[in-house]
């Protein structure tokens, strides 16, 4: 028997249409389970409170301080170098082979999986560089672990940014660095900070890398050089060890919505950016 | 314009950061990794399942089959589902859905590895046990979990090769009298192919290099799976889990573990980028 290709396109598509809409229940799923079973334990003690007895009571006050720490720490460095890069790449150069390198080198420090990373942040910034398993140790190695997409995103806007801006802007006089300054980063901002705020974000969900090189103390961090344990990780060793059910899920709700937050700001970044430079 | 100059040194001198980190990460972990394995004898080393740090055995062949069996498995789902999306969304959703469903996409990959691991553990691997037998902890869970973990790094770059075909391709198909799913099969996903291969292979990457959602569905047994309901323990997870408590010889076999892992990855992504130079133009990488 032969099937029409009227009816075999009605089954494929519909199989597609399917996939995708397994998909996305599964992203539903996820983010329901884990804030159903969650928010109902997300209380202001919980938020503002340090923990007791291993996290099997108290809150998560320490963690979030040392999540916001370790991962702003990451991007303040990951963000100057990275668009930097990017300016180089796209405003001091030409196509070469040395543009080839670097682009090379970011893009296999992007395939560099994040216990790699861990391990490397362990044996330089903790051991070799004297840090120990710090605040510093671990945001060090999460820049060097962001700056790919930093540079890409970057170089990305800046590529957006209409020529004839540029154009204008010697035309009056200006230096090349006062066109980059002054013409090019203002209009490319809002997609350099796309990709800021994914890193953050990234940063923040970050486990592998941050176990090895941060540490896992409970204590509030006092200094750049002390360990803290991230949100992530808390939560992971309250899972697995199974510490406490309801304190693993309520942490996991705090990070869901972290994200959740970051990811609609860098969508509306986008869209702002979108409609300034008009691709 | 001499200042210019100036600038325009010390940009390169920062733009060279990413490939120096690239350089220092790999020359660190191969300085403390590689002499335990010249000093255990690669053989013994690569193939050998024997793994017991306290006796001094060192054999990684079964970590190395647990990250291959895991991350074929989450080849498989993540390619037959990330092609339907990116097929969908480029070819048959109208445009107002396709741009709300993207974010969806960018979304699921935002959550974080550990989140996708616990959803694992206490979703789908009770489902596994009762449904199919054994612990299930196994690489079938720790396949699906990783399935759809890699689901939209392919996804994305799918979504750029499917969209970087040229347009007169399509409407000469349809001219021709095929329809839209003939269209797709024969023209679209032909001309696509290179940057197709690309994005499955830097999904595989990013399966194999992946740890946390791994440790806790894969069930970290030391054997060779001989079954999709068996456990395993992957390359990653045998470096997160015992990195806290190793010393001496043991440590520097972790490293080793991560010398082989770091290899495998860079083997992947040089053969991802050269399947995607073939067609030129440059393909984004993860």
């Amino acid at each position: 028997m032969r099937v029409s290709p009227a009816n075999t396109q009605v089954v494929a598509v519909g199989l597609m249409w399917a996939l995708a809409a397994i998909t996305f229940a599964v992203l539903v799923f996820i983010l329901a389970f884990i804030l159903a079973h969650g928010l109902p334990h997300v209380t202001w003690t919980f938020l503002t409170q340090s923990p007791t007895s291993m996290g099997r009571e108290g809150g998560i006050f320490p963690m979030i301080v040392g999540t916001i720490l370790v991962a702003a720490l990451a991007v303040l460095v990951a963000a100057p170098i990275g668009v930097a890069t990017a300016v180089y790449l796209t405003e001091y150069t030409r196509e070469g082979r040395l543009t080839t390198v670097i682009r090379f080198g970011a893009d296999c420090l992007a395939g560099v999986p994040s216990i790699i990373f861990g391990l490397f942040g362990f044996v330089f910034f903790a051991i070799t560089l004297g840090m120990g398993l710090s605040v510093l140790s671990g945001s060090l190695t999460l820049a060097l672990m962001v700056l790919p997409t930093i540079i890409r995103t970057s170089e990305e806007a800046i590529r957006a940014v209409p020529y004839a801006y540029r154009e204008v802007s010697f035309g009056l006089g200006s230096t090349r660095w006062q066109t980059v300054i002054h013409v090019v980063l203002r209009s490319a901002l809002p997609g350099i900070s796309t990709g800021i705020v994914l890193s953050l974000g990234r940063s923040i969900s970050e486990t592998a890398a941050v176990m090895l090189t941060a540490g896992s103390a409970l204590r509030l961090p006092r200094s750049l050089f002390d360990s803290s344990r991230t949100l992530a990780l808390h939560f992971y060793i309250l899972a697995r060890e199974g510490i406490s059910m309801p304190n693993a899920y309520a942490t996991a709700s705090v990070l869901i919505i972290a994200i959740l937050a970051l990811n609609l700001l860098s969508y509306w970044l986008m869209r702002r950016f979108v409609a300034k430079v008009g691709r | 314009m001499k200042r210019d100059k100036l600038i325009g040194a010390v940009l390169l001198v920062v733009a060279l950061s990413a490939i120096s980190g690239l350089a220092l990460i790999a020359a660190f972990i191969f300085r403390e990794g590689v002499p335990i394995i010249l000093r255990v004898g690669a053989g013994q080393f690569f193939f050998s399942t024997d793994w017991e740090p306290s006796l001094g055995h060192f054999g990684i062949l079964s970590m190395i089959g647990g990250s291959l069996a895991v991350t074929a498995g989450a080849a498989v789902i993540g390619v037959v589902f990330s092609l339907g999306l990116a097929i969908v969304l480029t070819q048959f959703a109208p445009p107002g859905l396709a741009a709300a469903l993207k974010p969806a996409i960018e979304l699921l990959a935002g959550i974080p590895s550990v989140v996708y691991g616990f959803v694992g553990v206490v979703t789908l691997v009770p489902l596994i046990r009762h449904l199919l037998g054994g612990p299930g902890l196994s690489v079938l869970a720790a396949s699906i979990v990783l399935g759809i973990m890699i689901l939209p790094t392919i996804t994305s770059i799918a979504i750029d090769a499917l969209q970087a075909v040229p347009r007169s391709y399509v409407e000469g198909s349809i001219a021709l009298g095929a329809t839209r799913w003939q269209t797709v099969t024969m023209v679209l996903l032909r001309a696509a192919r290179s940057g197709l291969v690309a994005a499955v292979i830097l999904g595989m990457g990013r399966a194999i290099g992946e740890t946390m959602a791994v440790i806790m569905v894969a069930g970290n047994a030391l054997a060779l799976p001989h079954s999709p309901l068996d456990p395993v323990r992957t390359l990653t997870s045998n470096i997160a889990l015992e990195m806290g408590y190793a010393s001496g010889d043991h440590r520097q076999a972790l490293f080793a573990t991560g010398v082989t892992l770091f290899v495998i990855i860079t083997l992947l992504n040089t053969a991802a980028l050269a399947v995607s130079r073939r067609r030129g133009g440059r393909r984004r990488v993860g």
